[in-house]
């Protein structure tokens, strides 16, 4: 078994906010984050598997790439996390929140059970791993 | 399973001498990093945590109680210090694997008291060509 791992660079911007709560509410939950702000963020996505005999490829790399532009640049570079996309409109964009919405959306994308990890990194500073299985 | 790693750093000197020995053996064990007059690095420090992650803030640690827990167990107290002088040290040569598990000790018991986070790691890159790793891997 070997492990591959592709990665991709995205930028987006965002507010931490949870709907039920006013602005002033908002702010004193998140802090600074409560504000429209942005990230360069950069995904790892790691594949395991046994390479095909005839390919020598667990996945060939642009079947991969084609998925990412697909799944993830087209729903998340350069776009607003909170506005542009449906997936928080309850819950903040924290990196663990849009780490787990990423990774459910590969799951689906990938052939079953050829996802490994994703490893997403909001700054150089700060990731967020998500290991299968993962409930 | 799902990780938070937040990375930080600090410059401190150490000296790689243990005083039971002699000089001619600390030589031998420690080579270059025994000099008496102390070296120093920047050290880069990964701390990975897991734990439930809150439904209210979507955290499984606030990035700034983490920050504050850092600053006050391990920034104020290695930052710009001799690390042979600090307790964590009495009693051990402060290796890169005696400084991550120091640290690893010390961010644990104090995040378990203030979040219902777990540290499950800690890496200490001493330089570009060496790390050290406290804790199991995923």
């Amino acid at each position: 078994m070997v492990r591959i791992t592709r990665a991709i660079d995205f930028s987006a911007s965002l507010r931490y906010a949870r709907p039920e709560l006013s602005a002033d509410e908002n702010a004193a939950l998140f802090g600074s984050r409560a504000r429209h702000h942005g990230h360069n963020y950069r995904l790892e996505v790691t594949l395991r598997g046994e390479p095909d005999p005839r390919t020598g490829m667990v996945l060939n790399l642009k079947d991969l790439q084609q998925i990412l532009d697909d799944e993830i640049m087209a729903r998340f570079d350069h776009r607003d996390l909170n506005l542009d996309t449906p997936y928080f409109e309850k819950d903040p964009p924290s990196p663990e929140n849009l780490a787990r919405v990423i990774r459910r959306i590969l799951v689906a994308a990938l052939p079953d059970g050829m996802l490994d990890r994703i490893r997403l990194q909001q700054d150089p500073d700060l990731w967020v791993d998500v290991i299968e299985p993962e409930p | 399973m799902i990780e938070l790693t937040r990375r930080y750093g600090f410059p401190a000197a150490h000296i790689l001498r243990d005083a039971s020995l002699s000089e001619a053996e600390n030589q031998a064990t420690y080579g270059k990093c025994a000099n008496p007059n102390g070296h120093g690095h920047n050290y880069e420090v990964e701390v990975t945590l897991t734990g439930p992650i809150d439904a209210r803030t979507g955290r499984i640690v606030s990035p700034d109680l983490l920050d504050r827990i850092f600053e006050e167990r391990v920034g104020s107290r290695f930052a710009r210090k001799l690390l042979n002088d600090d307790a964590a040290f009495r009693d051990r040569v402060p290796t890169a694997e005696n400084i991550a598990i120091a640290i690893h000790e010390t961010l644990a018991d104090e995040v378990a008291r203030r979040s219902s986070a777990e540290v499950v790691r800690v890496k200490i890159v001493e330089t570009r060509h060496n790390s050290c790793i406290s804790g199991e891997l995923a």
